[in-house]
């Protein structure tokens, strides 16, 4: 894939998944402790996302720095926006900030009924 | 590749004059730090915005030479 067509692939997981992360390893077998601790907080949450392994691919790994002028994974992405990294999103759990964000984009999580 | 702290520390202050900056040496391997910072440049920019202005000032080090940054930002 050209560096174009790696963006466009980016781009496009990003607008037809409602949540995902860009990690390394699996949601099953994360092989990072920053890509754990993010893909932790999802399941503790109950939500449901798309988990995309830069180690499966260089030119992801690459290019998904690139995407969003962040130069580390994970990258987590909700609704097509670029919401953070790793010290971003824990911040923003432990702030009920991303439960909030979640609800306010209707992503379906079990925060659900404490802000309501 | 690992990067001292006080490199770290020399290119966020040349960047943010104001700055008051903490960073840790978490592992004492001179490659996972965790760094707390204080400038008045981060005072209405999203969380997003701050950590890439950090990370410009650290002129592309992040994610090459230095591994492992936990960030930390907020206004005074």
């Amino acid at each position: 894939m050209s560096e174009q067509d790696v963006q466009d692939w980016i781009g496009k997981q990003v607008a037809n998944n409602d949540v995902v992360l860009f990690m390394k390893g699996t949601k099953q077998m994360p092989q990072c402790g920053f890509s754990m601790q993010v893909a932790q907080i999802l399941n503790h949450l109950g939500v449901d996302f798309k988990d995309i392994n830069v180690l499966d691919d260089m030119s992801v790994r690459e290019g998904v720095k690139v995407f969003s002028n962040w130069p580390t994974v994970p990258q987590l992405y909700v609704k097509g926006e670029f919401v953070g990294g790793c010290d971003i999103v824990r911040e923003m759990f432990q702030a009920g900030e991303l439960q909030e964000m979640l609800n306010e984009k209707g992503i379906a999580n079990n925060a659900q009924t404490q802000t309501a | 590749m690992a990067m001292a702290a006080d490199d770290i520390a020399r290119l966020i202050k040349d960047r943010f004059p104001d700055a008051e900056i903490q960073i840790e040496d978490l592992a004492g391997d001179g490659d996972h730090y965790a760094a707390s910072i204080v400038s008045e440049a981060f005072r209405g920019k999203s969380r997003v915005q701050q950590h890439q202005m950090v990370y410009d000032a650290l002129q592309g080090n992040m994610g090459g030479v230095l591994h492992a940054l936990a960030l930390k930002t907020a206004a005074p």
